[in-house]
């Protein structure tokens, strides 16, 4: 067995690497075009040595744990043979990771104020979190829908852009008829239901899938479920917006 | 001492977000599939790393690399800076006098999706599942332009106070015609990195910058025009990545020859 610390100054080197980007940006616009020293500066150092260190753990761990725990599943999954119990997980899997996703409980949130102002409810308290609770419920239903389909989609080996194209179609048609408060926000929520726990774990469930299902490539049928759960929310926060 | 206990804190609401999948995966362990999972200890071993990184990496963010990032963003969209520029006090402002805004939206949108860790995953699963054809560091450059080509254009659209459905059907159509023409095997990745561009570090950059720009373009609302950045940040790498695979195959054919 490889021992933890192999290859960890590489893993630190990447890292450094991933976020100079970041630094230059920031370090240009405040100097250069702002004209203005960096405040903090001792922070801001402590603050990205924290990044670099967290960045090269997470990925890491990626390849220890996150990826072998998708791709068993999805081994054992395929071996059980049970159609049910592999799509009752596909559903808890999308619907429980996005109900409770930090992001998406904000961006309900300023999406029940932009409903208000626009007169569709009532400007008080109960009404907003009402809309905002329904909304998530929404969107965590519309991810487990999403990650269903995509793994019948691997199952039975049909061309993900069909599916995809058909879905931008849905997504054109409800534009014309969705209030338009709500599009924006619509469309923003297809981005962040994915989370950085989420999508690497669901990302090795299909290509997992794909490649113990004989017939089917894990290049052209493993990849396709994050764009599912990026589709949906869409569909499913417009068809909201104009149900309530 | 300030840092650690803001790093507990973070591991402790890493920990709170991670439950349902937690609980998720032991019931349909212990219950469903009831068979022990090779490399027990190694994948725990992994997931706490996973935890423990991305609690570090979380509490650098907001607390070093956000405030900074934020006050930039509401700077940049100050009417007084962008006046300055434009030498032209007192007069009305003209999409093109922004044009710092959107340059530090293409800056910030390229360097962020860099530093995307869901992005590094699924560079690292598509390198590997490719059998070398896929090269990770390209696709994730590949992203990086179409998130900063799209938070750029973004940036206009809420100067220009165009409708965002305009924007997203025409990009729709790109999209169409590009999976026609893109090599196969390159499109669900493609579309899956539409998706997993936008979270942890990027969201909350480009949604402050949204928000600035939309409370101090006059005639803008927060609500209304503030939104739409993400869209746009998970439109454009579909087509940059498609492109990025039509490059690689005509390169390919060209050297063939």
């Amino acid at each position: 067995m490889k021992s933890p610390l192999d290859g960890l100054g590489k893993s630190l080197l990447d890292s450094v690497r991933d976020l100079l980007p970041i630094l230059l940006v920031i370090g240009f616009f405040q100097l250069v075009v702002l004209q203005q020293p960096i405040p903090q500066l001792g922070r801001l150092l402590a603050g990205t040595l924290l990044v670099v260190a967290g960045l090269t753990l997470f990925v890491r761990g990626l390849e220890m744990g996150l990826f072998p725990i998708g791709e068993a599943l999805a081994h054992a999954f395929a071996r059980k043979g049970s159609l049910f119990w592999l799509l009752a997980f596909a559903f808890a899997l999308g619907f429980g990771t996005t109900v409770a996703e930090p992001a998406l409980i904000a961006v309900a949130g300023k999406a029940a104020e932009a409903a208000a102002e626009a007169g569709l409810i009532a400007r008080d308290r109960a009404a907003l979190e009402r809309y905002a609770d329904g909304l998530r419920l929404a969107v965590a239903l519309s991810v487990g829908v999403a990650i269903v389909l995509g793994v019948i989609r691997i199952l039975k080996g049909w061309p993900l852009h069909w599916l995809i194209i058909g879905g931008y179609a849905g997504v054109v048609v409800m534009t014309a008829f969705a209030p338009p408060e709500i599009v924006g926000i619509a469309y923003d929520s297809g981005g962040v239901t994915t989370s950085t726990i989420t999508v690497p774990l669901v990302t090795a469930l299909g290509v997992g899938l794909a490649s113990s299902i004989r017939g089917r490539n894990p290049m052209v049928d493993g990849f396709g479920l994050i764009a599912f759960a990026s589709l949906t929310p869409m569909i499913f926060v417009m068809a909201y917006g104009m149900v309530v | 001492m300030e840092f650690l206990a803001l790093v507990a804190d973070a591991v402790r609401s890493t920990l709170v977000d991670v439950l349902p999948i937690l609980v998720i995966i032991l019931f349909f362990q212990l219950v469903v599939i009831r068979r022990p999972l090779p490399n027990l200890r190694r994948m725990l071993q992994g997931s706490v790393y996973v935890l423990l990184g991305l609690a570090l990496f979380l509490v650098g963010l907001e607390e070093a690399l956000f405030p900074l990032g934020e006050i930039m963003a509401r700077q940049l969209t100050d009417p007084a800076f962008i006046h300055g520029v434009a030498h032209r006090e007192g007069m009305a402002l003209s999409w093109s006098d922004y044009y710092w805004v959107y340059l530090f939206a293409a800056a910030i949108g390229f360097s962020t999706t860099i530093a995307e860790p869901s992005l590094i995953a699924v560079a690292i699963k598509a390198g590997e599942v490719s059998g070398g054809t896929v090269n990770p560091w390209g696709l994730r450059i590949a992203v990086a332009l179409g998130v900063a080509a799209g938070i750029a254009l973004g940036a206009f659209r809420i100067v220009t106070g165009t409708p965002l459905h305009w924007y997203i059907i025409a990009g729709y159509v790109v999209v169409l015609a590009q999976t026609v023409y893109a090599p196969r095997a390159i499109i669900p990745l493609a579309y899956d990195s539409g998706g997993v561009t936008t979270s942890t570090v990027t969201v909350p950059l480009v949604t402050a910058l949204g928000l600035g720009l939309a409370g101090t373009v006059p005639g803008r609302s927060v609500i209304i025009d503030g939104f739409g950045l993400i869209a746009f940040a998970s439109l454009f790498p579909i087509m940059t990545v498609m492109g990025y695979a039509q490059l690689g195959r005509w390169r390919a054919r060209r050297a063939q020859r």
